[in-house]
């Protein structure tokens, strides 16, 4: 397919891969921030192209496995409530909250429905207005100007059967709370090519500077991967820390600024909490005050929870990068797609999905090596 | 039920469901769940056991193939075809699963209150003009009628009887470590094409389903001496879930390459947009045929005289455990796993 296969060429990855090789004298800790690389990562076998003392960890980059379970709780809890229509992402439907999931709530009446865009959420108001419809709002900075044109969109039109339950997360501040961390293991990043789609990569040079790490936005196909990985490579090999941008073709300095004007408008930064990592501050979307009146936590009364994690899940150290998915006790056995102890099992951005998928069992290599 | 998967001192996993979830009918991991702990168990028999797509039965000088399958779509009409055409097709094709020639159909029909008459009768033209085609005859069926609400326009089963007429053994259970695996054409046109009509979603050109009857396709491959070990139809789950279902019963190991599958561009593409992968899509008249080495290239020589795009997209070893690998396509190996329930496009 055009403008793909170009990008998933076998000889061209040989060519990366073997440049990496040549290029990598010690190990190296990388941490790839986004869910959709990881996917990527293990999908296409990347890593079994990179040398040996190349460690690819895999970032907090997943959005449905970061949402705390005290926000799916509210969903749930909204989402059951008659004369609402619940609206989300595909995949947040199969998260299990602390007790049960989306999938069964609507099966047990809820009208719950999967759409592609929350502008469809605002359409669905439009159509019923003795209904309340409430869009899910999860994702990072990429999909969060979507969301943020449904509300400003929905105010427009003066809608007052439309709001949000909004989860919205920052990648940047979750970088820092991983490496300001003592136990940080990650030496460079591959920054989520998406999301400085939006914001572009301004904010990450003061990250790379304190923190003397380098950091390459890098794109989601398997040469985009590993041309950041070689960048990355290049420059701890060199003993730099600057910020480069390997995804070119869709990513500049300043981002889109139509979209970071939407957002500013709509949202304000609020400290969030991280499932499996904690609270950290600055790291959240929440709506504006002046937008308050479409927050569905207000308007249906869900706020204030807390639940507790379950202990056997380890999650939080898989998406610290701390632990890799088949280090937990728990992964493929007690753990699994169709049983999860949590999200990364769940999300098929997930890394524990991810490992389970397509490399359940590690197949023996070695003739297939290239 | 298995108590050892549930820990009691976790408060997330859900790890039986206590209700029917739509994933539980999605041809996945979940649904095959459904089918061993309920109906296998409890409908226990050796012809059921084969988990074949039509059962084989020897009667007094005859053998025969005999299937069940039920339609529901939404939309009634779509790109390509209509439930009417797809619950002849569709049969139709489970028998050819078996290798046997189709016969006779029974068509039941489950109706909603308040559907018009004019879309019924449009179904039913459609279903004569299909069966026509396929050289069987409807000879029972059934009517019934619910509530307004308690169904969504009309629900199909047919059920179809057909004849084997030659000596070969073709079940999951007979496919041999050597077996070449080919494909009659692109695969997850059926799937999409349903998809984007019912999300709306606008791409630039049409996405029509494959829907299709491929009895003649068998029939032409069995006259022709191919040693044909094993059929399966791509439905739900798409080339994934039949690979593995076979891949299970077999006990050996299916290798395939990711390149050498036919999915067309603007499958792909719709793919790519919603986060989906084309070899989990549903087919309407597609299927994989595991058949003996010797015979791979002559009986990939006849599928494309009916379709240039068959394809032949891999092998069965006979390595252990069995699982289904696939070659990406940059060259390097990863599991081709069923997914668990349906397909849930991914958020970015």
């Amino acid at each position: 397919m055009k403008y793909l296969d170009e990008y998933r060429d076998a000889g061209l990855a040989r060519q990366l891969a073997g440049e990496i090789h040549r290029l990598t004298t010690r190990p190296w800790t990388l941490m790839e921030v986004c869910g959709g690389q990881t996917h990527a990562i293990v999908k296409f076998g990347i890593d079994e192209l990179l040398p040996a003392a190349l460690t690819l960890l895999h970032g907090p980059g997943c959005p449905v496995c970061v949402t705390p379970l005290e926000i799916i709780d509210q969903a749930l809890d909204i989402a059951a409530r008659p004369g609402v229509i619940f609206t989300s992402f595909g995949d947040m439907l199969r998260v299990p909250g602390s007790t049960t999931d989306l999938l069964s709530v609507k099966a047990g009446g809820g009208d719950v429905r999967m759409i592609y865009s929350p502008l469809d959420a605002v359409k669905l108001a439009e159509q019923n207005p003795a209904r309340e419809i409430v869009f899910f709002g999860v994702g990072f900075e990429t999909t969060a100007p979507a969301t943020a044109m449904a509300v400003y969109q929905a105010a427009q039109k003066g809608l007052k059967n439309f709001s949000l339950l909004v989860s919205h997360v920052l990648v940047p501040p979750a970088m820092e709370a991983l490496l300001s961390s003592p136990d940080c293991r990650v030496q460079a990043f591959l920054a989520a090519g998406h999301v400085c789609a939006i914001m572009g990569f301004e904010e990450y040079f003061p990250v790379a500077q304190k923190y003397r790490v380098p950091i390459v936005v890098t794109g989601f196909e398997p040469l985009d991967i590993l041309q950041g990985v070689l960048m990355t490579v290049q420059q701890l090999e060199t003993g730099r820390a600057e910020v480069e941008n390997q995804y070119s073709r869709a990513v500049r300095r300043e981002g889109n600024q139509p979209a970071q004007a939407l957002l500013r408008k709509v949202f304000q930064v609020v400290p969030r909490k991280w499932r499996g990592i904690g609270e950290i501050p600055r790291s959240g979307l929440g709506l504006a005050p002046e937008y308050a009146a479409f927050d569905a936590e207000l308007k249906f009364g869900v706020a204030g929870r807390r639940v507790e994690e379950s202990p056997d899940c380890r999650s939080g150290l898989v998406l610290q990068g701390r632990i890799k998915p088949h280090e937990c006790a728990a992964f493929g056995g007690q753990c699994t797609p169709e049983h999860p102890l949590g999200a990364t099992m769940v999300s098929s951005e997930g890394a524990c999905a991810a490992y389970y998928r397509y490399r359940r069992i590690q197949p023996s290599v070695s003739h297939e090596r290239t | 039920m298995n108590e050892l998967n549930f820990n009691a001192a976790c408060p997330i996993p859900i790890t039986q469901y206590p209700h029917v979830l739509l994933a539980h009918g999605g041809g996945g991991k979940m649904m095959h769940q459904l089918i061993g702990s309920m109906f296998l168990t409890a409908f226990k028999n050796p012809l059921l056991d084969t988990q074949h797509d039509a059962a084989v039965a020897e009667l007094p000088g005859t053998k025969i193939a005999f299937t069940t399958d039920s339609y529901v779509v939404r939309p009634l009409f779509f790109p390509g075809g209509d439930i009417g055409s797809m619950a002849v097709h569709g049969t139709v094709n489970d028998l050819a699963m078996a290798g046997a020639r189709p016969l006779y159909l029974s068509s039941a029909f489950i109706i909603e209150e308040g559907l018009p008459m004019e879309t019924l009768w449009r179904v039913v033209c459609s279903m004569r003009d299909a069966a026509r085609h396929c050289n069987v005859q409807i000879v029972t069926g059934d009517t019934k009628v619910v509530d307004k609400g308690k169904g969504d326009g009309v629900f199909i089963n047919t059920a179809g009887v057909g004849v084997i007429e030659h000596r070969q053994a073709i079940a999951p259970q007979n496919v041999r470590a050597g077996d070449a695996i080919l494909v009659n054409g692109d695969v997850g046109r059926h799937g999409m094409a349903i998809m984007a009509v019912r999300e709306g979603l606008e791409f630039e050109s049409q996405i029509e389903s494959d829907s299709a009857p491929v009895h003649e396709t068998v029939l032409e491959l069995l006259r022709a001496g191919i040693e044909i070990h094993c059929l399966r139809d791509l439905t739900r789950g798409g080339l994934t879930s039949a690979l593995n279902e076979i891949a299970g019963a077999v006990d050996l190991t299916v290798n395939v390459e990711e390149k050498a599958i036919p999915v067309r561009e603007d499958v792909h593409a719709a793919c790519e947009i919603l986060g989906l992968d084309p070899l989990q899509v549903a087919c309407e008249g597609r299927f994989a045929a595991f058949v003996a080495e010797k015979d791979a290239e002559r009986a990939l020589a006849l599928l494309r005289d009916r379709s240039p795009q068959a394809a032949r997209i891999g092998r069965v070893t006979g390595e252990r455990p069995a699982n289904v690998f696939i070659k990406s396509a940059i060259g390097a190996r990863r599991i081709l796993d069923m997914s668990t329930g349906e397909q849930l496009p991914r958020i970015c």
